[in-house]
């Protein structure tokens, strides 16, 4: 029962809070290239370490097949990881669905910042990494973005 | 942010409240695993499941919209898992590095299987052993400082930590549910107690509380009964 006691301990922690909620009318899902944004701090180049407070993110090119988790926090399971990247990278699911029509296509490029930042206010996501990641998801042309924790 | 930008999001959510704080534009929470946000390792047809029950929040015309994933998956905290550790001889060695040793091969088994590992923060898989010599002094009561360890503590006990999980999951007979390799390491395992103690007498000698508290998981913290 451990996740119950983590979730009723982190619940009451502060998060940021967005003054409005904003929203952006989709294309049909068929028709939309998706792109997979991650804050499991997942790493390309077998790195292992993610320091808290480090607010960048990483590029995951969409046939990387080396992947690390590299998230400080030891409050979640990390062995379901290892015996399979899509029960938190979803890639080969968001395959399929292309595959079959169901979404349009999927994103050359994904990205992974990393969670359970000290810094509640992340300023640095919001003025800095943030839009610098937005900027490379609009150069991939990418509709549709599915948001995962761990 | 991102919707901002132009993108439609879709958010998992794994903790409630914090969703119900940060208040994105589409939410599906689900009470699933912590680290397992897509539920099920291994379970194409259920991940696929997930993935088209968030994608349905893209028909709402307005948000925010939060909804509660119909089924919840437990951990396996309760649960620790069963694993019979090879034995290695390693006579001259602490009994925790001698089990990290009869570990080895499990570990690289996992790795050769999986390809991926989350060893590597400070130390890699072969300065296991090594590393809890060192922190069989601390559990001893050798200052933290001066034993020589060749970084971040919390760091070098993820690492012990992941090698054990990772170990582990060549050992079991069934893939493990959440959290019950970690379970098997901090209460069955020679080199969950010399963290643990380690951890206690960290913190009894007044350690910065980041040093001590990050050595293992917070559930289990377990504190010397009062004598």
């Amino acid at each position: 029962m451990s996740d119950k006691q983590v979730r009723s301990m982190l619940e009451k922690l502060d998060g940021f809070a967005f003054d409005e909620v904003p929203w952006t009318t989709p294309k049909p899902l068929s028709e939309s290239r998706v792109a997979i944004v991650t804050t499991a701090g997942l790493t390309v180049d077998g790195n292992a370490d993610w320091n808290p407070g480090d607010q960048g993110f990483n590029r995951i090119a969409h046939d990387a097949d080396e992947l690390t988790l590299a998230h400080y926090s030891p409050n979640f399971d990390r062995t379901g990881w290892i015996m399979d990247k899509n029960v938190v990278f979803p890639i080969d699911r968001l395959n399929e669905m292309a595959a079959e029509g169901v979404i349009g296509s999927v994103a050359e490029t994904h990205l992974s910042f990393m969670g359970a930042q000290p810094d509640h206010t992340l300023e640095t996501i919001r003025l800095d990494t943030g839009p610098a990641a937005a900027e490379l998801l609009h150069e991939d042309n990418v509709d549709i973005i599915l948001l995962t924790p761990v | 942010m991102l919707e901002q930008s132009g993108f439609a999001t879709v958010a998992l959510s794994s903790i409630r409240g914090q969703i119900e704080t940060t208040s994105p534009p589409r939410a599906l929470h689900c009470e699933f695993p912590l680290g397992r946000p897509l539920g099920k390792p291994n379970d194409a047809d259920f991940q696929r499941e997930v993935i088209e029950h968030a994608f349905a929040l893209l028909d709402e015309t307005s948000g925010p919209v939060l909804v509660d994933h119909p089924i919840e998956i437990k951990d396996g905290s309760d649960s620790p898992l069963s694993c019979v550790i090879p034995p290695s001889d390693t006579s001259d060695r602490s009994p925790a590095a001698s089990e990290a040793l009869g570990l080895l091969p499990a570990w690289k088994r996992t790795h050769k299987k999986y390809g991926r590992s989350t060893v590597g923060k400070v130390i890699s898989s072969n300065q296991v052993p090594d590393m809890l010599d060192l922190f069989t002094r601390i559990a001893d009561g050798e200052d933290w400082k001066e034993v020589g360890l060749p970084g971040d503590p919390t760091k070098i006990a993820a690492d012990i930590r992941n090698f054990y999980e990772e170990a582990s999951i060549s050992l079991s007979d069934s893939s493990p549910s959440a959290r019950s390799a970690e379970s098997w390491f901090v209460n069955e395992t020679q080199a969950g107690d010399v963290i643990q103690k380690s951890r206690i007498k960290m913190k009894e000698s007044g350690t910065n509380f980041y040093f001590w508290y990050y050595l293992l998981p917070m559930t289990q913290h377990h504190e010397p009964k009062d004598s």
